[in-house]
């Protein structure tokens, strides 16, 4: 096989399997047990700093 | 040490500059080379004039020149844009508006039609999203810009971009490429500022104080990303010769336009749309003073959106040579798209949940719900269109521009005017907008210019549609093509008038911010005045 179809085969098959699985993993982690916090904590992030950034000893 | 190193370097481009433009082989790149001889000089003696001197750099505070130049570029290129669309608008429902015997066709719509697309998308566009990722970053951050005076290379750099593209286009350097027209050299120059761009961004992330990213800026790192892939590979072409503007692609036919259209759709998706999301995450949770509706909804509309935009491409090269999987596999990833866009729209929309009563008070949400709204409404017209039976009506008519439009002034439009709104007074420090009435007017002028804009070019695009497949009891072809041409007249004055009234808006909206700054005291002191660095 020329190499347009053995890249051709992988990318429609493997390839696709395995960026999907990414995806579903992203949206497993999303909503994992106990995220919550975790994400109103960051969603919280624009409503502080506003004027300076944060002094170098908080880092 | 280090100013001698940019002096030798500022000279050294002049001088090469001046001698490319005396060898230059065509008007374009004589005047685009006199161009950058004249920015480095400038550039030179700015130097010049500083060696020795100390600047520590305030690491306590934000850096905000750079932001503010970038709102007032966005501003005034922004007017700049609108003003070339209306007149090639009007040129298209009057030809004798091209003024060809006395421009000697220099200023006919074809070449002010490049000109108008560059100036919105990238430099009004673009202008936005340089600042906004800027004071996004630092702010979400809770650090200082990384590389010190690297920003206003961005800054600098990207309106060189704007100039040599824009003289280029009306003295003839054009590759031909829609949204890539900019010739080699102009190619090479914005990779190099857009490669300082992501060493801007991605270093103050890295030297964040907040544990997290949060994800305006992962919006905002895959548009800088994306963008600068995209532009490397659609842009591979050879030059003909170092000093003309004249170059020829490394691809060729079908090949050519798969990667134009790859390359031209994922602007759309990664320049107008992640990049302005990462905008939509930030201002619109300030602005109703309220966290986003859904941070884990927000996260997996970045994931689908990253995931599905990069295949949408192909649709725009429907019933062409392109390979019928390679159409079909595009207008399949344009339909999936609905979910993540839709995701996205209500995601921004419940931001306000419990605070819709700020819609009655506050023409800036106004503004940005109205944006979220267009975003929602092209982001369902566009797979529709991409949809091949509905392709085979609406491709090549001016339904696609419509389309086109009501994202460009609807959602990229009112999403910067909402956020410029909300920065100058930020930016100036001054106590609040100058007047809220004007901001209404120019909600009105805006939404209005945009409902006559969208509306007149469907029932334009649909007519010229039908006009061109109705075929006679014989099977024969109908119409003509000027008979299309003429029977759009009409639909062409409102859309000019649209394209009026939107411009109107955008002056007004300039007035105000400058009333903003010159006609209010300052609440506290702005550390270093503009546009001074």
């Amino acid at each position: 096989m020329d190499l347009y179809t053995i890249t051709r085969q992988f990318a429609d098959s493997w390839a696709l399997l395995a960026l999907f699985l990414v995806f579903l993993g992203v949206v497993f982690w999303a909503f994992r047990p106990g995220s919550r916090s975790v994400h109103d904590d960051i969603s919280n992030i624009p409503f502080r700093h506003e004027d300076k950034p944060a002094p170098a000893e908080e880092a | 040490m280090w100013d001698y190193v940019k002096l030798a370097v500022l000279g050294a481009i002049a001088v090469l500059a001046a001698i490319a433009a005396n060898y230059a082989r065509d008007l374009a790149y004589m005047v685009n080379a006199m161009t950058v001889m004249l920015a480095a000089a400038v550039t030179f003696l700015w130097v010049l004039r500083r060696v020795g001197e100390d600047h520590p750099e305030p690491v306590h505070e934000y850096n905000d020149g750079v932001v503010r130049a970038g709102v007032i570029a966005t501003a005034l290129w922004g007017v700049v844009g609108f003003l070339v669309g209306v007149t090639i608008a009007f040129q298209l429902a009057f030809p004798a508006l091209n003024f060809s015997e006395l421009t000697h066709g220099y200023l006919n719509f074809g070449k002010l039609r490049p000109l108008h697309t560059s100036a919105v998308i990238f430099a009004f566009g673009g202008n936005a999203l340089i600042m906004s990722s800027f004071y996004i970053v630092q702010r979400t951050s809770a650090a200082r810009l990384w590389g010190g005076n690297l920003a206003w290379f961005v800054f600098w750099g990207f309106q060189l971009v704007i100039v040599l593209a824009a003289t280029g286009y009306i003295l003839g350097a054009t590759q031909s490429k829609e949204y890539a027209e900019p010739e080699w050299y102009v190619d090479w120059w914005l990779t190099i500022v857009w490669v300082a761009f992501l060493a801007v961004f991605l270093g103050t992330i890295v030297k964040r104080k907040e544990p997290h990213i949060y994800v305006a800026n992962w919006f905002l790192l895959s548009f800088i990303v994306t963008v600068a892939m995209l532009h490397v590979v659609n842009n591979l072409s050879i030059p003909v010769s170092v000093f003309g503007s004249k170059s020829v692609q490394v691809f060729a036919g079908v090949q050519d336009a798969m990667t134009q259209w790859w390359y031209g759709h994922n602007a759309v998706g990664f320049f107008l749309t992640a990049g302005f999301l990462g905008m939509m995450y930030y201002f619109v949770p300030k602005q109703a003073e309220r966290p986003v509706y859904s941070y884990k909804l927000s996260i997996i509309h970045f994931w689908a959106l990253i995931f599905l935009y990069i295949w949408a491409g192909p649709h725009h090269l429907h019933y062409t040579a392109l390979p019928e999987w390679a159409s079909t596999l595009g207008m399949v990833f344009s339909i999936i798209l609905w979910m993540p866009s839709w995701g996205g729209m209500i995601n921004g929309l419940m931001t306000l949940s419990g605070a819709w009563d700020k819609l009655r008070t506050d023409p800036i949400i106004r503004m940005m719900v109205v944006s979220i709204g267009f975003y929602g409404m092209s982001t369902f017209e566009g797979p529709m269109m991409s949809i091949k039976a509905v392709n085979s009506l609406s491709h090549y008519t001016d339904w696609t521009i419509g389309h086109v439009h009501s994202g460009a002034l609807g959602w990229n439009g009112m999403i910067t005017f909402g956020a410029l709104y909300f920065l100058v007074p930020k930016l100036w420090k001054r106590e609040r907008l100058f007047s809220l009435t004007l901001v209404s007017w120019h909600f009105w002028l805006a939404t209005i210019g945009i409902v006559l804009y969208a509306a007149s070019m469907w029932v334009t695009g649909i007519m010229e549609g039908l006009m061109w497949r109705e075929v006679d009891d014989q099977g024969f072809l109908v119409n003509a093509f000027a008979d299309t041409v003429s029977a759009k007249f009409p639909m062409y004055v409102v859309r000019g008038m649209g394209g009026v009234l939107y411009l109107l808006g955008a002056i007004i909206m300039v007035y105000n911010l400058w009333a903003t700054v010159a006609k209010q005291p300052a609440t506290a002191s702005v550390s270093t005045p503009v546009p001074a660095e």
